[in-house]
């Protein structure tokens, strides 16, 4: 027993330790190789570091919901690159003409609810067809991008708000509105996953699908509402940062996926649900950026970031299967 | 009695669904424009269909086997990269060895990671296709890479060249989708891989070598890979380092559109096919209508939800699915 907790204790804190282990690294080589004079260690720097990390990690707090409850979401970069389009685009409708800056809440509005329309229809797809989430949220992957493209070709979506810029860049209490939207959402999915009977079914139907069914848990509304939140949540990442950048891509949020998958298995959520935290994920999403920003600090260009994270995400899955065994043996003795 | 009928309708269905479907498809597509059946336009689709097919054929050994492989999209790119390198280095000759080797070699690494650590295969995969675009961009330095004499040589045979007047491409795909498909169907091997993919501890306990298998399933599909590449290199003589990147999606929309299903043990080389020449030609088809050439991506969404939504719909009997 107390060999089970002990495993379970290094594994939730593995993290941390990792995150402090990239900032000791970080901050000695910078001294060595940094072309820069300021400290990797700069509170700026990690002020910074924490708005840089919000579009992800806005994204991946819903990622941690959908696999904590047994699916998984291909689709969140093309449903981030639509509910920018339409954030930008809207604001330029005739209709929104005598709004004045009153279009910026319609506007953001209209991109959530278009993310949220979205998501549940992938988790509606999922529930009413029993089709595997991997093959529904790939075939959207395609399909949302495609509607993407349609929309303008190739060309890029512009549309600067000054009010809205001015907006998006504030700070507040030192923090920048994007870091209090990635901070809010935390704690808002900590809440219902810890603290609501949702998240607690969640969990269950992640675990043991039969089980739950069996003690009356309704899987397929869980999951269609599951969905939804991702999609909302893909959303908003999108308007938080193109509140400020203005400008989108037709090939924006191209492996969003990949990186959010990463940054929820790195925080420890088991790729086949129930298990899984959001505060782990946090520690993930900030890994991440932390190591990007770090190769960069030390003058590692992005080839090396991208090997050097695929390499850890293989990593931390052997050492996680590891440390299971190790703990499952201890049991028998 | 009639319920009889409707469960072979829908096993019939279930079976030979996916050909009907194709067959339905090129039907309409010909109605609505002749030229889309004339010899030059069928060899252009699938001439241009042959990487993602070769590559396809490999993905569907290890779906097959019951893994995932998401990471043949960078690897393909490493190929193509590595090949075109070594062309002006070592020569076409030596070239195209080493080029196998080395990717073998990464092939051979997600192969002992799946088959030997147990690790899984989603979240490697997910990990190698960053590591190996990784790897792409070092070695090439950021940089296109071309071959520094494009008419003097003939390496673009592979690609550009074709054989009593079908283009080498396809030669490549049709033999290799042969060969593999016997693998597959017919020799001891290919009934291991049902096996490891169907049920897992049941072929162990039966005396499959089961990480063997998956760890040979890899490989398979990194030598497709490296074909794909060559092909890709050899058909325009140059290359970015990001040519394969989003491949493995679409691959992997071939292999299920084909039938083959996630859970591992089911699926054949032969329908893998079907799905390559089903996006090809829809693709092919949409843009001879007059739509959008993007309009693909959105038909291909309900195209693969509603082929494995039918699919299992058959299996179950019953068409919605009993999630309460």
């Amino acid at each position: 027993m107390q060999a089970g907790q002990l495993s379970d204790a290094m594994k939730r804190g593995a993290i941390w330790g990792f995150i402090v282990l990239e900032l000791i690294f970080f901050s000695v080589a910078g001294q060595y190789l940094s072309l820069s004079d300021s400290a990797f260690m700069d509170l700026d720097n990690m002020l910074l570091l924490l708005k840089q990390s919000a579009p992800i990690g806005i994204i991946a707090m819903g990622m941690t919901i959908v696999m904590v409850n047994g699916n998984i979401d291909l689709s969140v970069g093309a449903t981030f690159a639509i509910a920018a389009i339409v954030l930008l685009n809207s604001m330029t409708w005739p209709i929104f003409a005598g709004l004045g800056d009153w279009v910026i809440p319609v506007a953001w509005l209209l991109a959530l609810a278009v993310g949220t329309l979205l998501g549940a229809l992938n988790g509606l797809i999922v529930w009413k067809t029993g089709v595997d989430a991997f093959i529904v949220t790939l075939g959207a992957m395609l399909g949302y991008r495609g509607i993407v493209f349609m929309f303008n070709g190739e060309n890029p979506t512009s549309h600067l708000n000054w009010t809205l810029v001015d907006l998006a860049e504030a700070e507040f209490l030192g923090l920048a509105t994007a870091s209090w939207f990635l901070l809010g959402v935390t704690l808002a999915v900590w809440f219902l996953m810890t603290k609501t009977v949702h998240g607690r079914n969640a969990y269950a139907i992640g675990d043991n699908r039969e089980a739950a069914v069996n003690a009356g848990i309704r899987v397929g509304p869980h999951m269609l509402i599951n969905f939804a939140i991702i999609g909302f949540l893909a959303a908003l990442s999108a308007v938080v940062f193109y509140s400020e950048s203005g400008s989108v891509n037709p090939n924006d949020g191209q492996l969003y996926e990949l990186w959010v998958i990463t940054a929820v298995v790195l925080g420890g959520t088991k790729i086949t649900g129930g298990a899984g935290s959001v505060i782990g994920t946090f520690g993930g999403v900030i890994a991440i950026q932390l190591l990007r920003k770090g190769l960069g600090h030390i003058g590692a260009d992005t080839s090396t970031v991208n090997l050097v994270i695929g390499l850890i995400l293989i990593a931390v899955l052997f050492l996680d299967r590891q440390l299971n065994v190790r703990g499952k043996e201890e049991l028998k003795v | 009695m009639a319920t009889m009928t409707k469960q072979r309708i829908a096993q019939i269905l279930a079976k030979q669904g996916i050909l009907i479907a194709f067959a339905v498809f090129m039907l309409a597509f010909t109605i609505a424009n002749p030229k889309f059946i004339t010899v030059d336009n069928v060899f252009s689709v699938v001439r241009s269909s042959a990487i993602l097919g070769v590559m396809a054929l490999g993905v569907t050994f290890v779906v097959i086997s019951g893994n995932l492989d998401l990471s043949v999209g960078s690897m393909m790119s490493f190929s193509t990269i590595v090949v075109l390198d070594l062309h002006d280095k070592l020569g076409p000759l030596m070239a195209i060895p080493a080029m196998f080797a080395m990717t073998l070699c990464l092939a051979a690494f997600i192969g002992f990671l799946v088959g030997y650590l147990r690790l899984n295969s989603l979240i490697v995969t997910l990990g190698m296709l960053s590591a190996i675009h990784g790897l792409t961009l070092t070695y090439s330095g950021g940089q296109n890479m071309d071959i520094a004499n494009k008419t003097g040589t003939w390496f673009g045979v592979f690609g550009q060249g074709s054989a009593l007047g079908i283009p080498v491409p396809i030669l490549i795909f049709a033999g290799l989708a042969a060969f593999l498909g016997l693998v597959l169907a017919k020799t001891p091997f290919g009934r291991k891989v049902y096996a490891v993919g169907g049920n897992g501890t049941a072929a162990t306990f039966s005396g499959i070598r089961r990480a063997r298998t998956v760890f040979m399933c890899y490989l398979i599909s990194g030598a497709c890979v490296a074909t794909a590449g060559l092909i890709q290199a050899s058909r325009s003589l140059g290359s970015q380092n990001t040519v394969g990147q989003g491949l493995e999606l679409q691959v992997l929309a071939a292999v299920i559109l084909g039938g083959a299903s996630l859970l591992g043990g089911s699926g054949t080389v032969f329908k893998t096919v079907i799905g390559v020449l089903i996006l090809g030609f829809i693709q092919n088809g949409l843009l001879l209508v007059g739509l959008q050439f993007y309009v693909q991506f959105v038909v291909t969404w309900v195209i693969i939800i509603l082929a494995v939504w039918l699919d299992i719909a058959a299996k179950r009997g019953k068409l919605w699915s009993p999630i309460a």
